[in-house]
């Protein structure tokens, strides 16, 4: 009983990673219809610089300015690579964000190097576990979990109770109208890329002490926070919330019946499955999902 | 007819005065580069094929290439009777995609021999993309290119985690594959010549038959459905069928890539599989213009030869990052295409007038 317990927090410690990564492509899908394919390496690129920042400053501050420092890159990546483009084709978008990925990636491993980073542990050290029930948890779990929850409870006051969330809904609804109504889409596409940028990175910050990141982790991410997203139904970031949970667990428990080394080849073969049985996810709504186009 | 047949002689006329221009200046050794960089275009071309005239996009195409060139790989240097109660195989059979592979070991004579190990590998991937295309293609835009990238990182994953296939080490001593008696792929140094030409002989056949396929009823149909699918399914075109027929041929080329390769090398490796190496093809599918196989296949012979030379360094993937994402901006119809002379004259006849104008 306890095995099993402890398999679980190891697959919502994942799956908490899972969430923030499926949130921020729903934050893009649902202002622009792209997939980022970098947001990955939002995830990355807060990790690495919070780590290198955290030389120089305590802890939060440099948590606080690599998520900064991110979410301008997010920005820019927006301005500079889409804003400018009239309609493109989702192949192109597509193809625009995996070199972008490739790019970042790239950049981070002539920056960084090879090596695998980690940030301090928020409170304690790697072996202090808070004993729950006989199941043992490490506390940088609850900081996990309660930060993601805490980003999403804010994420749905944001998105539902302020202008500038009622704006981006508006432009996700339908851009044209949108802009009919004086609301500026280009700016709002901006936003929505400084946002996934930002809960990428503070997400990375999260998980860094558990998880370690390198120059690579970003892709691995990418596609764990597709499945996530798929699973979920593309768009919603609750149902993704759980779906990543769901994936975590699913995850954790394919280690003790397979090799480790498959433990992507578990999540993934979750994905296509989905994919191809019920490409509006398992919270989607199958009538809603005939009218749109996978 | 008569045009097609110019190109395909030009090519050849190309191809051997690049070997000639290697003999006079005494550099014969860069043949060994150019030889595996045809079999590289032997896949691109196949790809060409998917994404520009059918327009569907595969970020998966490296797993295929690799599943052929592992699987003869492992086929021509494993004895089967040590195989058998291994863990992996029951593990490969849950999967189901690899099921192929358990037909094998009752023909325990052929694993020797890389000609049954070859069409083995081939047929395999011919049978593991007609069985994942036909729920692949049903999908569209990103759906499509994420299912596609998920079945690459699965065949990355499986090879990178399976000690039977050489984990991270990948799989060395790939016997040379005899096609006839005296023609000899890899095997080392006196048949430099002879396997540049086999090699890139292999390619014009392949040219030649995806020229001809593009100019048939069938390539019509695929121009059709890249142009619109509704529309084509409209007129009266199976476009399910046409998708999953061109998707296994990419497939097939891709194998074929594979296993020659292999055998060339002497080896393959988990690299072959990564994403990585399927980002490149679609690039050189890409930048060579997505519905031009002559451009796919200049470009592949510039990029792949120019990046197996190590002319990129360090910055080999950063490089082809770089391409894809200018290359998507600024010319999203590719460089090699009709409309050139057109651009050109445009650009050229702006600056004249901007200079008459000053």
């Amino acid at each position: 009983m306890e095995l099993l317990l402890q398999y679980i927090v190891a697959g919502v410690t994942y799956g908490t990673i899972y969430a923030i990564v499926a949130i921020g492509f729903n934050i893009i899908y649902n202002t622009t219809g792209i997939i980022n394919f970098a947001q990955g390496e939002f995830v990355m690129l807060g990790g690495m610089t919070a780590f290198t920042f955290k030389e120089y400053m305590p802890l939060p501050l440099a948590i606080v300015s690599a998520v900064i420092i991110t979410m301008i890159i997010g920005a820019l990546i927006e301005i500079v690579f889409i804003r400018w483009l009239h309609k493109p084709s989702v192949l192109r978008m597509i193809i625009i964000t995996i070199g972008l990925s490739i790019l970042i990636r790239e950049m981070a491993l002539h920056i960084w190097g090879e090596g695998v980073t980690a940030l301090p542990y928020f409170t304690g050290t790697s072996v202090t576990s808070v004993n729950l029930g006989g199941v043992f948890i490490s506390p940088q779990v609850f900081w996990a979990v309660g930060i993601s929850s805490i980003m999403v409870i804010l994420l749905s006051i944001f998105f539902n109770f302020t202008l500038l969330g009622k704006q981006m809904r508006a432009c996700s609804a339908n851009r044209e109208a949108a802009r009919l109504c004086g609301i500026n889409a280009q700016n709002m596409v901006t936003f929505s890329f400084m946002l996934s940028a930002a809960i990428g990175a503070l997400g990375g910050c999260i998980v860094s002490p558990i998880t370690y990141v390198q120059y690579d982790s970003g892709s691995q991410l990418a596609i764990k926070g597709f499945t996530v997203a798929i699973l979920g139904g593309l768009g919603n970031s609750t149902a993704a919330v759980a779906a990543a949970m769901i994936l975590g667990i699913l995850e954790s428990f394919s280690i003790w019946a397979l090799p480790a080394a498959y433990k992507d080849v578990v999540s993934i073969a979750i994905m296509l499955t989905i994919l191809f049985v019920k490409p509006s996810g398992l919270f989607g709504n199958a009538a809603a999902a005939r009218l749109k186009e996978y | 007819m008569s045009a097609k047949f110019l190109q395909i002689s030009g090519f050849a006329v190309a191809i051997v005065a690049i070997q000639i221009v290697t003999q006079l200046t005494d550099s014969s050794f860069l043949l060994t580069q150019l030889t595996m960089t045809a079999y590289y275009s032997l896949l691109v071309i196949g790809l060409c094929m998917l994404i520009g005239y059918a327009g569907q996009i595969s970020l998966g195409h490296a797993g295929f290439f690799a599943i052929g060139g592992y699987m003869s790989a492992f086929l021509t240097t494993h004895d089967l009777t040590v195989l058998k109660g291994k863990p992996f195989v029951a593990l490969l059979s849950k999967f189901g995609l690899l099921v192929v592979k358990k037909d094998l070991y009752g023909a325990e004579l052929l694993a020797f021999h890389p000609w049954p190990a070859c069409i083995l590998s081939v047929c395999t991937v011919l049978i593991v993309a007609y069985v994942i295309g036909g729920p692949v293609l049903k999908l569209k835009g990103h759906y499509l290119a994420m299912a596609t990238l998920g079945f690459g990182i699965i065949i990355y994953r499986i090879v990178l985690g399976t000690s039977g296939l050489g984990a991270a080490d990948g799989l060395s001593g790939v016997p040379g594959f005899s096609l006839f008696p005296g023609v000899m792929i890899g095997g080392g140094g006196p048949g430099k010549i002879l396997n540049y030409y086999v090699a890139w002989g292999i390619v014009v056949a392949g040219m030649t038959a995806l020229l001809n396929l593009i100019g048939s009823r069938v390539g019509r149909a695929l121009s059709a459905i890249h142009g619109a699918e509704d529309a084509a399914e409209a007129m009266g075109i199976p476009t399910a069928n046409y998708k999953l027929r061109v998707f296994v041929l990419s497939a097939g080329f891709a194998a074929i890539a594979g296993v020659l390769l292999t055998h060339y090398n002497g080896s393959i490796g988990p690299s072959e599989a990564s994403v990585m190496k399927s980002v490149r093809y679609v690039a050189i599918v890409a930048i060579g213009g997505m519905t031009s196989l002559w451009g796919a296949i200049s470009m592949s012979l510039i990029l792949n030869y120019l990046s197996l030379r190590g002319s990129f360094g360090t910055y080999d993937d950063a490089v082809f990052g770089v391409i894809l994402i200018l290359i998507m901006l600024f010319a999203p119809d590719g460089l090699i295409r009709r409309q050139v002379l057109g651009d050109l004259k445009s650009l050229f006849g702006r600056f004249t007038r901007k200079g008459a104008v000053t």
